[in-house]
């Protein structure tokens, strides 16, 4: 990704602050299955899972905030902003539905990640490499154990498919936000810190397609996509993921342990 | 309609699940954990060059060195490879130190273990937390890998840069027979860092280090 053209200081932020975001928020939906899981392998898996992009988030917002240098904290990024300073995508945040949907969300979203994270392993930012080169053999396990299930469930009992098919049907507006390019992303392609998201939709048909088939499912093409998040627009659903995951700090300000 | 291998994968995954007696972590229930004596004296990690630069950075080294794992104590942050350099810089001790796994949650933990084992041995200390290059199980000594083994932990095969080789058909031998003829029960285990497995020779479960 070498190249010499400088990225300024507030794209490589914003690029930062929307990728640590999508990991943030969909580490929070996972954690949300703590104690509910089905059984006691999942139990530990998901937040397991939650616990690789809460630490990436962190190692983002740490950056973003250094490289800001307006003296914010990762706790400040993570905790208290306003929903429409939230630029994480929209499938990440939306509800964890049953165990089908949450898993569906999961391969969507690696297999969106893995390659982001390949490209990203040669960014010419050194810490986004070095976040990247960990992350990328983190997330090729979110694949296997996301792909896993999506083959089991859409290729076990009629239930389980119904199940699969309507996950399929409920996150299909949220993929192509995903493969988004703008004015931010083009910033730092052109200075050879991050791929362009659209760069990535052939390695995540190659992930996904060939698990699909696997499973005897069929993608289908939604009649509309859904975007917005990357520029602060939210579903309903964020509100409520936000107070749960803002009440201490909104209720105690500065509270630490 | 029922296909077959949901037949074979499901109930599987539950009856080992049941079959976990207190069920989750398991370390109390480890009976290795008690044979895990305290780390011998730090010996210079094979992968990080020790510092030769006066008496004051090896002896800092050794005191850095020397501070247990606080998850796995058997093994010290030098045989993790986690333990980058220590310098003195303008008289103040620098410990850098690498994160595992992005969210490995013991990272505070080892990094505040250092600064004190180094305010122990009399420095001023400072640590910092350094992400590239990332860490990977390929830092692990030779050594460490003995003393997990040791542990009941099987140890990380070796990476290479390739993601499919995280997903070859690795062998994990059992820690405590020997065997190879054993299976993985679930991708994530008690912690980030380790998979269950058990081994079909002598019916244990353990640990598994994954290979990162």
């Amino acid at each position: 990704m070498a190249t010499d053209v400088a990225i300024d200081r507030e794209t490589l932020v914003t690029l930062l602050v929307r990728l640590a975001d999508d990991h943030l928020v969909l580490g929070h939906r996972l954690s949300e299955w703590c104690g509910h899981a089905p059984m006691l392998e999942e139990d530990l898996a998901m937040p397991n899972m939650a616990l690789d992009l809460i630490g990436q988030a962190r190692a983002l917002y740490a950056h973003a905030a250094a490289v800001e240098g307006r003296g914010r904290s990762e706790d400040d990024f993570a905790y208290l902003r306003r929903e429409r300073e939230y630029l994480n995508c929209l499938l990440v945040e939306r509800p964890n539905g049953d165990f089908a949907q949450t898993m569906l969300r999961q391969l969507y979203f690696a297999a969106f990640m893995e390659p982001f994270w390949k490209a990203a392993s040669a960014s010419t930012d050194a810490t986004l490499a070095g976040v990247a080169a960990k992350a990328v053999k983190e997330v090729a396990y979110h694949i296997r154990h996301a792909g896993e299930w999506v083959v089991r469930l859409g290729d076990g009992t009629e239930e389980s498919r119904r199940r699969m098919e309507a996950a399929i049907e409920e996150l299909a507006p949220y993929i192509d936000e995903l493969f988004e390019d703008d004015a931010v992303t083009a910033g730092a392609a052109r200075a050879g810190a991050a791929p362009q998201p659209s760069s990535l939709r052939p390695a995540f048909d190659r992930i996904v397609g060939p698990i699909f088939a696997e499973a005897g499912l069929t993608f289908t093409t939604p009649p509309y996509s859904q975007r917005g998040g990357r520029k602060g627009m939210h579903g309903e659903a964020m509100g409520f993921l936000l107070a749960d995951l803002q009440h201490m700090q909104r209720t105690y300000p500065g509270a630490t342990w | 309609m029922v296909n077959e291998r949901a037949t074979e994968t499901l109930p599987l995954a539950g009856r080992v699940a049941a079959q976990r007696p207190g069920g989750g972590g398991g370390d109390s229930l480890h009976p290795l954990k008690t044979a895990c004596v305290a780390p011998p004296p730090p010996r210079s990690a094979a992968r990080i060059d020790p510092p030769r630069k006066g008496e004051g950075e090896s002896r800092a080294w050794a005191a850095a060195a020397a501070v247990p794992d606080p998850e796995v104590p058997c093994v010290t942050v030098a045989d993790l490879g986690i333990l980058r350099s220590v310098e003195i810089v303008d008289g103040v001790a620098v410990a850098k130190v690498t994160p595992t796994y992005s969210g490995c949650p013991a990272v505070l933990a080892i990094e505040l273990a250092v600064e004190a084992a180094l305010r122990d041995a009399g420095f001023e200390a400072r640590v910092e937390r350094v992400v590239s290059p990332a860490w990977t199980t390929d830092w692990i000594t030779p050594e460490g890998r003995d003393k997990l083994r040791d542990y009941g932990i099987a140890p990380p095969g070796k990476t290479s840069t390739s993601i499919r080789s995280l997903f070859g058909d690795i062998e994990v031998a059992c820690p405590r027979c020997g065997s190879s003829d054993t299976e993985r029960v679930s991708e994530f285990g008690s912690t980030a860092c380790k998979a269950h497995w058990r081994c079909l020779s002598c019916r244990e479960p353990f640990d598994y280090f994954k290979c990162i």
